[in-house]
């Protein structure tokens, strides 16, 4: 992709505004940081690793602990009942009957579920043990998919809830049907936003321990917030918020919303450390947080628009089905709500019709996720106004211009309720469109098609929300519930300011940073108020709530910083300045209004040239002479500021939410080359506008654009948690799920105009969140555009392309018909296969009903033992090549039809997962005596082995079952494969080089 | 994330590794560069009673030309072979294959033994070895050195023909013949992936050897018309593979590839 | 020949970042752990520990290795250098951390040591890489935050950089 030359901007006069390099990187650079595993632990600190489920769902019938804890190295196990005797389930978001523990208690509702905590000397002796806790499960019908599990005959997850549907409402804005009814057109979509994830490449890290004689808990975790989960932590453990001492470290190794979800596991860990009697450390690993940390919730939306001819969209109708996974973990269903008030996104659209359904399925729970909402949302609405587009047979980017919101509408009230605080969208697409070079790229697309090349262009226009309403989650409930409970709303942010005795300058911020560099934003802010050098200001970030200022809305989530925290540091540091003003405005014998701050002095007025005093001598008097201040001025030097918006109301009576504080704005469009054999997406430009607000840091923005642009491409192309039919989780490895890596991401344009916020301190807005939910959908538009086509489904891997564009595949040749048995989903297995044996069917059928020949021929079978007629219990060791695993497993064999067929089946469990397969063999008299064995089989595997192998599973499950047949033959004196399957060989042709598949 | 224990044995020379893996019942593992077993062991999806490091054994340690092949070592690194001096002309097809091996950080220490060994259904080392016709030498404790052909040796999902007790010791890249082009291409999710599909082919006059990465359960070679027939022979193959559906591709998109790709792959090799 | 039991205790010994070092790890001890939580060396990051991310990446005897598909007792006798060694003690940051810095090549920094220690081993075998070269090596790595923009942008400076000042050093002799 080529690059374009990028305007430079004028230098600011201060610090804010300046791309300062980060006072955060020195220690970084060194290996330096402090994350949560480089923490000092106390003496005496053991390790933890956790038990999980192979199941999607299952009862759990018995959990034994006896063999782990006689592992060597072992000190205790947390299962279900000792939390159930200190805990308490979470509070969960809408008003229905159902229990989400930090351990499963009585069933497990997804793969990677919590059951037990091993707790051990160290990490290695943990693991040793996990295999040896003995797990009676009673399998469950699993629900997988959003749909099928909204369905009324779908296995139910809660059964006091009666139906996977726990949350359902609807919402009218405007009149909607009026607008429907005049339309020219309706035009409508229906789209899925897969389950993906932004996976931080630090993992959860918690340390825990537990005071028993205050009965309190003391949690380090690399937890981002929001703290409003302190308050559901606290309930969970059942003590009073002072008694949940939660501390974050100075560093954090990524989030993007992920680390929201570590709060389950403070719980479970402070509980861990309480049944241990001594602090518990737990780090997770790769696997643990693929398969069960968190995830972006996954949308099935239908969307439909009336559109005049012009291509004016009058009216919207979402219907909106959301999976939020096994369990509503706070704050779930907030993907919804955190986009409701502007579902109408960045368009001038009166009437409005929603219905919004959560479901629950035997899947991961879902949570923050950077975009949070939002690439859902855009996903449905950008896709439509392509479609529109499409269908009117106009320019995509025509039909954005003509529903664009006004720039005199500003602040415009969307129907839903956002209050878009500033803007001038039609300015900034003019803006994008003319510097990113749209019409270069339009020529090189018109270029393409004449040559028969794939090439497209999409567009998207986002409004991308900032500083979230702590209100808005309430939106689920009905006006009604709303009054019962109280009204919830606001965003506090907190800062605090303090100089010490030798006038230097430290802050402190609760905003939990996970790379995006606040201590040096906030030193600039600082910096500027005070007029000291930026280097002279230390800012701390760590948060202790037992120590700290924070509040219910602290925390590094809904890019709140630039708007809100870094406003609260300007507004403590203001009141810093004021009072050295007061201090100072009498020595240097002037008002205090007249008092400047510049250069490390404090001056008597606004020219450089006048009485001015150094700031540390101001300051120190504070410290070593508070004889000397003013009257009224108390001494001491350390201002707390906390700073509310009073724009964020609680949703009122008619439904309406004003969301989010702020609302930036981003255009967004790339063309982009198909390769018409692999179907491989090319971006041949990116071009990315954003208007945040004012910016204070452009390097940082920037910094932040690029991030979420790679995330927002990985989403778009190849990432996504998937999982088979029957809920085994498929991307356990980071070789499985694909994060894009530097050959993937091209370098975006990145645009910008700045339009200050009217409700914020400095007139910033967030901005990490954009590309995350513009990217997707504009790369998926740009996709439809060179395909012509609708029906295109995220990610767009190369497969899924090609199927769009088309496989028109030649006859197979006689004999090489694939086989006709569908084959399961996921990680369900099929095959058949058959094999010569060197005796009568009669000898084959008695022999296979003998344990010792059962025992001879089951790969790897150790202490095979009979637990009825034709049933055995017994170890067995499979795998192949480095690979194996060893399962507890009860062989059956039923379905007997001497000497013609019966069923050999088989259920294992392992500490890799669980297994089940089954058989029907098929037994034929040969002319010279033997026989000719035909089976077909039907496996499926679970847990790790189907996590991390499934790139395999269908050939190991060959070798293995294969494996039984041959060893048959052998143990019958014979094992060439049939004549048939040799002919076949022949016919292939497959006997030369490398061989074939026999 | 954590191996099981295991005994850990570093033996200095090619006997004594042979040895304690005839010694180990099937119960040991061979560590060379360890970019496999080591993932393999921290998963714990191979708990083996010991692992043998072969990696301090310098008389396995070498890449030598010897009765038309390249001959390299069991403890030599990927990024060794690469970097060897004239390998483009020498073996040109491993050349072009390398860098499509994992990346530079797992090349430094990977082996190409190793790979080999692992038999990983998508790996290229294993896909060239068949493409070109080259072997692999077994070592046990008795008798000779088992020499086996790629052909043989590679027998379904990670699974080999090697014996429990044997250790593969050097695998042999026949030399570039003349009159012959080699080309390799491969289609991954991202770069240095394992392939949804990877072509090798030795093209020479209206013949192609052209070998299949990604779709069956081993690499799988099959000489083809390079010119007229071609496409059919292409379909054939294709079909004859018995791809299969998995998380990022449909068998009809691999049997395409083989098709399409295949036919790219052979017609821009040879002039016109 | 060296044998270890599986639960005896080897004294692994090994230069880090110059300095001769020890401590004790049983045969399945990941070097990774060794040298974080045996030798205090956390700068080095564990990410994956499946060899993909590459947040773990260690120059072992000056080769970019995972050091999560090590094993301790592997590294005995062996030269390991990791991102504490790259600036030395109280010294200015080394020119491709300052580059870093300076093109904003990180964010919260995890990725950040494996980075660097890659970029060390490649910019001393490639003295003249191009962007794509760069990017193939980068590839080894995960990065969430930047995009690769900026560590891109700095290891092409860095290279530069060294070029120049070696045909300065040659204009001089």
């Amino acid at each position: 992709m080529e690059a374009l030359e990028q305007p430079a901007a004028a230098a600011p006069q201060g610090e804010v505004g300046r791309s300062r390099e980060r006072v955060e990187d020195d220690a970084l650079l060194r290996g330096a940081g402090r994350y949560g595993d480089d923490l000092a632990v106390p003496p005496g600190t053991l390790h933890a690793a956790v038990l999980r489920s192979p199941h999607a769902h299952a009862d759990i019938r018995s959990v034994d602990v006896t063999r782990a804890l006689a592992v060597s190295g072992v000190h205790t196990v947390l299962t279900g009942e000792d939390v159930r005797n200190w805990a308490a389930p979470f509070p969960v978001g809408v008003r229905e009957p159902m229990e989400h523990w930090c351990l499963a208690v009585d069933r497990v509702r997804y793969v990677g579920e919590p059951v037990a905590v091993v707790v051990a000397e160290d990490r290695y002796a943990a693991e040793d043990a996990l295999g040896l806790v003995d797990v009676d499960y009673g399998l469950l019908s699993p629900a997988v998919d959003a749909e099928a599990a909204a369905a009324p005959e779908a296995a139910v997850l809660h059964e006091g809830v009666g139906s996977n549907v726990v949350s359902e409402r609807h919402f009218h804005y405007g009149e909607p049907e009026d607008a429907f009814a005049a339309a020219d057109h309706h035009v409508s979509l229906k789209v899925r936003y897969p389950r993906n994830s932004c996976t931080p490449i630090e993992c959860y890290v918690v340390l825990a321990s537990y005071d028993v004689a205050a009965g309190a808990y003391d949690v380090s975790a690399n937890f981002q917030g929001p703290f409003a989960l302190h308050s559901v932590m606290a309930r969970a453990l059942q003590v009073p918020a002072p008694r949940l001492r939660l501390r974050t470290p100075a560093d954090s190794g990524g989030s993007f919303g992920i680390k929201q979800g570590v709060f389950p596991y403070v719980v479970l860990m402070a509980l861990a450390a309480r049944k241990a009697g001594a602090p518990v450390k737990w780090v997770e690993d790769r696997l643990e947080h693929l398969q069960a940390a968190s995830s972006a919730t996954n949308r099935v939306s239908t969307i439909e628009a009336a559109v005049t001819a012009e291509g004016r969209v009058t009216a919207l109708r979402y219907d909106q089905l959301d999976d939020c996974g096994a369990y509503l973990r706070a704050p779930e269903p907030a993907t919804f709500y955190r986009m409701h008030g502007t579902l109408t996104g960045a368009y001038d659209i009166r009437h409005l019709a929603v219905r919004n359904r959560v479901v629950l399925t035997n899947k991961t729970p879902t949570g923050l996720n950077r975009g949070f909402g939002g690439p859902q949302v855009y996903y449905a609405l950008e896709r439509l106004m392509q479609h529109i587009a499409a269908t009117l047979g106009l320019d995509p980017l025509t039909v954005i211009r003509r529903n664009l919101v006004p720039p005199e509408a500003f602040p415009y009230r969307a129907p839903a309720g956002s209050l878009l605080d500033s803007g001038d969208y039609p300015a900034a697409v003019e803006l994008a469109e003319r510097d990113g070079g749209l019409a270069e790229l339009r020529e090189r697309r018109d270029a393409a098609r004449r040559e028969g090349r794939y090439y497209g262009i999409g567009f998207c226009a986002a409004v991308e929300p900032s500083i979230s309403n702590m209100g808005y989650i309430t939106t689920v409930m009905t006006p009604e519930e709303r009054r019962k409970a109280g009204p919830k709303n606001g965003a506090v942010s907190t800062a605090t300011v303090s100089v010490d005795p030798l006038g230097a300058v430290s802050v402190h911020v609760s905003s939990t940073p996970q790379g995006q560099g606040h201590r040096t934003v906030a030193a600039q802010v600082v910096a500027d108020v005070l007029g000291v050098p930026f280097e002279s200001v230390t800012v701390n970030v760590e948060l202790d709530t037992q120590k700290d200022a924070w509040s219910i809305a602290s925390g590094n989530y809904s890019s709140r910083f630039s708007g809100a925290v870094a406003g609260a540091v300007h507004k403590a540091a203001t009141r810093v300045r004021d009072r050295l003003a007061g201090i100072a405005a009498g020595p240097l014998g002037v008002a205090p209004e007249t008092v400047r701050f510049a250069g490390g002095r404090v001056h008597a007025g606004a020219d450089d040239g006048s009485a001015s005093m150094s700031f540390h001598r101001v300051a120190g008097a504070v410290h070593w002479a508070p004889g000397t201040l003013p009257e009224g001025e108390p001494g001491g030097l350390r201002e707390t500021a906390f700073w509310t918006p009073p724009e964020l109301a609680a949703p009122d009576e008619g439904d309406h939410i004003n969301s989010s504080l702020c609302y930036g704005f981003v255009f967004d469009y790339c063309g982009v080359e198909i390769d018409p054999v692999t179907g491989a997406v090319r971006i041949d430009r990116y071009v990315t506008l954003h208007d945040p607000g004012r910016i204070l840091n452009p390097q940082l923005v920037d910094g932040q654009v690029r991030g979420g642009f790679a995330q927002g491409l990985g989403a778009a192309l190849m990432e996504e948690f998937a999982y088979g039919d029957d809920g085994s989780f498929l991307a356990g490895t980071l070789a499985d799920y694909l994060i894009p890596t530097s050959m993937e991401v091209p370098e975006p344009v990145i645009l910008h105009m700045e339009t200050p916020s009217p409700f914020t301190p400095l007139g910033a807005k967030g901005v990490g969140e954009g590309n995350n939910m513009s990217t997707p959908v504009c790369i998926a538009n740009a996709v439809a555009d060179a395909l012509g086509r609708a029906d295109i489904e995220l990610p767009l891997t190369p497969a899924r392309v090609r199927g769009v564009i088309g496989i028109d595949e030649p006859e197979p040749p006689a004999g090489l018909e694939p086989a006709a048995a569908p084959r399961g989903g996921g990680s369900g297995l099929r095959a058949s296969d058959s094999v010569t044996m060197p005796a009568p069917p009669e000898t084959v059928f008695h022999r296979m009903l003998e344990p010792a020949t059962l025992a001879a021929i089951i790969p790897g079978c150790h202490e095979l033992e009979a637990t009825g007629e034709n049933a055995y219990r017994a170890d067995v060791t499979v795998g192949v090549g480095m690979i194996r695993a060893r399962y507890e497993a009860r062989i059956t064999l039923s379905e007997l039809d001497p000497p013609h067929s019966l069923r050999l089946s088989g259920v294992g469990e392992s500490a890799m997962g669980s297994a089940e397969g089954s058989a029907r063999v098929r037994l034929t008299a040969l002319d010279d005596g033997g026989t000719r064995l035909d089976y077909d089989y039907e496996a499926a595997v679970g847990g790790k082995v189907a996590a991390v192998g499934a790139r395999m599973l269908q050939g190991a499950a060959r070798v293995i079952i294969g494996q039984i047949f041959t060893r048959l033959a052998a143990e019958l004196g014979g094992g060439q494969p049939s004549w048939w399957r040799r002919l076949a060989d022949r016919l292939r042709g497959l006997v030369g080089r490398g061989g074939g598949r026999s | 994330m954590k191996p099981a224990a295991f005994d850990y044995a570093r033996p200095a020379t090619r006997r004594e590794a042979i040895e304690l893996l005839a010694g180990a019942q099937g119960e040991a593992r061979v560590l060379a560069g360890g970019q496999s077993l080591m993932a393999v062991l921290n998963m714990r999806l191979a708990e083996p009673a010991l692992v043998i490091d072969i990696t301090g054994i310098d008389e396995l340690h070498y890449i030598e030309e010897r009765d038309g092949a390249l001959c390299v070592g069991a403890a030599t690194r990927q990024a060794e072979l690469a970097a060897h001096p004239g390998l483009a002309e020498r073996v040109p097809l491993v050349a072009q294959a390398l860098p499509w091996v994992g990346h530079f950080q797992t090349r430094n220490r990977g082996t190409v033994c190793g790979s080999v060994a692992h038999a990983d259904p998508s790996a290229e080392l294993p896909l060239c070895l068949a493409t070109l016709g080259g072997e692999v030498v077994l070592e046990g404790r008795r008798g000779r050195p088992r020499v086996v052909p790629a052909a043989s040796f590679f027998q379904g999902v990670l699974t080999t023909d090697r014996a429990p007790g044997e250790l593969i010791t050097e695998v042999r890249f026949p030399l570039a013949q003349a009159q012959t082009q080699y080309r390799f291409t491969e289609v991954a999710m991202r770069h240095g992936d394992f392939a949804i599909v990877a072509l090798a082919a030795a093209i020479r006059g209206e013949q192609v050897d052209l070998g299949v990465g990604g779709v069956a359960d081993r690499p799988v070679v099959r000489t083809l018309p390079a010119g007229d027939g071609l496409d059919e022979a292409l379909n054939e193959f294709a079909w004859a593979l018995g791809a299969e559906d998995d998380a990022h591709a449909t068998a009809a998109y691999r049997r395409t590839l083989v098709r399409e790709l295949g036919r790219q792959l052979i017609t821009e090799a040879r002039p016109c | 020949m060296l044998k270890i039991e599986a639960n005896d205790s080897h004294r692994v010994t090994l230069t880090l970042n110059g300095r001769e070092r020890s401590g004790n790890a049983r045969p399945r001890t990941l070097l990774s752990d060794f040298l974080r939580h045996e030798l205090g060396a956390t700068g080095t990051h564990v990410g994956c520990e499946h060899g993909v991310c590459g947040a773990c990446t260690v120059r072992v005897d000056g080769v970019a290795s995972r050091a999560c598909l090590m094993l301790a007792v592997q590294a005995d006798g062996r030269r390991v250098d990791t991102v504490e060694g790259l600036a030395g003690d109280d010294g200015p940051l080394s020119d491709l951390q300052a580059a870093f810095r300076r093109h904003h090549a990180l964010q919260c920094g995890f990725c950040t040591a494996g980075i660097l220690n890659s970029c060390a081993d490649f910019l001393g075998r490639e003295r003249d890489p191009s962007e794509a070269q760069v990017r193939d090596m980068l590839s080894g790595h995960l990065c969430r935050c930047t995009g690769y923009t900026g560590i891109v942008r700095a290891v092409l400076e860095v290279a530069a950089q060294r070029r120049e000042q070696r045909q300065e050093e040659r204009d001089d002799v």
